[in-house]
């Protein structure tokens, strides 16, 4: 029986590029920036594949081009090329990158979700926290306010945020709360794939834990495929089942997440597992 | 029938910082038959704990190799399959046990075991029902099964790790020191399950440093010494 899975998400030789690059840029590079013209590639040729409901864990240093990818992937920034396919976009045979103004909403109101670390980049602060989910399913052709309220309670409710406070806004919020509200806002129309960026850094210990339990719970639950940066190792190997290692804008090591973390291959794979209090 | 096959395997450790090189096992060879206990002995350090950690993929084998007879792939190179053959094997074929519990924060004893259920498509219901049979054949106490497992002793911890490997059915059972932490009692509970399991006809290996533990329980036990396997 072999495992015939299509990946839910593959990118192809994903760059981006701030500069305008020179023919010496691939041998000249200092970290990631061209030391002859100046050129940074925030992300290098990456490419990568997420199969239906896996966590694939991505580490690195700051600066690594994480974020720059997972920002590629919600559209936040168009690459300088590369290509990505979604498996419920034209069943994975045209580049989302190539897609109309009009696709890109779609995909990203329906298909993908997205969840900052920084919860003012995804939730609209001033707006109820039921008025943001609201947000995204009208996006994806709801009318019905009955309906629309239903569903805000009942994802809320999964969140753990009392539905009492669903009218409330959420800069009235906690940190962790917020963080809930944006994972459920990101859960508004069943998204094949969850972006999850950072989601738990600088919250505390038990909310921490909160959300951790939420994203097994999703994982476990909806059979969500989720794409998981994140600087905690703990929560890799909570979380992760295959982990990818960046630096200075590439993809240097991949594997099992257990392996990464106990037996790495890379110098600098070694260096950041070794350095884990 | 063999169930697994290890042939030459060799691991190495490259550590860039020091630009050395360390050996853990070498030129190792083993067959393990269906329903068998292997047992594998040696002092610390010897390289035992690789051997299992190879076999399971979390460290990748410098030479070698380990060939399993799946019932879903049939003969399959534990050295070359994908990540995701792998992942599959982990979940449905082949279990790891060690004396640490590797949980997550706000699950329960009994919410642990069913998760190696729903992970794998198991309805909630089911995975409930068969998580506490596990639970009750591995003797926990019915009063920790709704409990967070952080304040559980080494023996408890030990019986929901084996509960949670065990209630996947896998045929083939690693267990990696699982008794250091345990006193006697303990142990001659964790003792009577393996007697148990291997009259289910799992495959097992196992690493002990107690070998009055092993005696009765093993069909065949391997020293190890300095990375090489003796007879």
């Amino acid at each position: 029986m072999p495992i015939t899975e299509k990946p839910v998400l593959q990118v192809k030789h994903l760059t981006v590029r701030y500069g305008k690059g020179c023919p010496l840029c691939g041998e000249h590079l200092e970290k990631n920036r061209c030391t002859v013209c100046g050129t940074v590639w925030a992300a290098n040729d990456i490419s990568l594949e997420v199969y239906p409901g896996e966590v694939l864990g991505i580490v690195g240093e700051s600066g690594s081009g994480k974020s720059t990818m997972m920002q590629s992937l919600y559209f936040d920034l168009q690459p300088t090329s590369g290509e990505a396919f979604l498996s419920d976009y034209h069943e994975g045979t045209k580049n989302i990158w190539d897609a109309s103004a009009a696709e890109k909403r779609t995909i990203k109101n329906c298909i993908m979700g997205m969840v900052y670390q920084n919860p003012v980049m995804g939730l609209r602060m001033e707006y109820s926290a039921a008025s943001n989910i609201a947000e995204k399913l009208i996006a994806a052709g709801n009318r019905e306010a009955g309906a629309m309220t239903e569903r805000a309670k009942e994802l809320l409710s999964a969140v753990e945020i009392l539905t009492s406070r669903m009218g409330e806004a959420p800069k009235h919020f906690s940190g962790g709360m917020q963080q809930r509200v944006q994972i459920s806002k990101a859960l508004a129309n069943n998204p094949a794939i969850l972006l999850l960026d950072e989601v738990t850094t600088g919250l505390d210990l038990s909310v921490q834990a909160k959300v951790l339990d939420l994203i097994r719970r999703i994982k476990a639950e909806y059979g969500i495929s989720i794409l998981l940066v994140s600087h905690d190792h703990a929560v890799i190997r909570m979380l992760a089942d295959r982990t990818i290692v960046m630096l200075d804008g590439k993809i240097i090591e991949s594997g099992l997440t257990d392996q990464i973390l106990e037996d790495p291959q890379q110098a600098y794979t070694q260096q950041l597992v070794h350095s884990l209090l | 029938m063999s169930i697994l096959e290890i042939q030459h395997l060799t691991k190495n450790f490259f550590l860039h910082n020091a630009n050395r090189e360390v050996h853990s096992c070498k030129d190792v060879n083993f067959s393990l038959e269906e329903g068998e206990f292997l047992g594998i002995v040696g002092r610390s350090g010897a390289g035992k704990s690789t051997i299992l950690k190879c076999i399971h993929r979390t460290y990748l084998p410098t030479e070698g190799e380990m060939l399993y007879h799946s019932t879903a792939f049939g003969k399959i190179s534990l050295v070359s399959a994908s990540e995701r053959e792998i992942l599959y094997l982990r979940r449905s074929e082949i279990g790891y046990v060690s004396q640490f519990l590797n949980i997550m924060p706000r699950t329960t004893a009994k919410e642990h075991v069913m998760n190696a259920l729903t992970e794998i498509g198991c309805d909630k219901q089911r995975a409930e029902q068969q998580a506490k049979e596990m639970l009750s054949y591995f003797q926990l106490p019915e009063n920790l099964w709704d409990l967070y497992p952080n304040t559980f002793s080494g023996g408890e911890r030990l019986r929901l790790n084996l509960a949670h490997t065990m209630v996947k059915q896998p045929r083939l059972m690693l267990l990696d020191e699982p008794t250091a932490s345990l006193d006697d009692k303990s142990k001659l509970l964790v003792r009577d399950m393996l007697i148990r399991l291997k009259n289910e006809n799992t495959s097992i290996i196992g690493i002990f440093h107690d070998l009055n533990f092993m005696d009765g329980l093993c069909d065949r036990v391997y020293n190890i010494s300095e990375g090489v396997m003796e007879g």
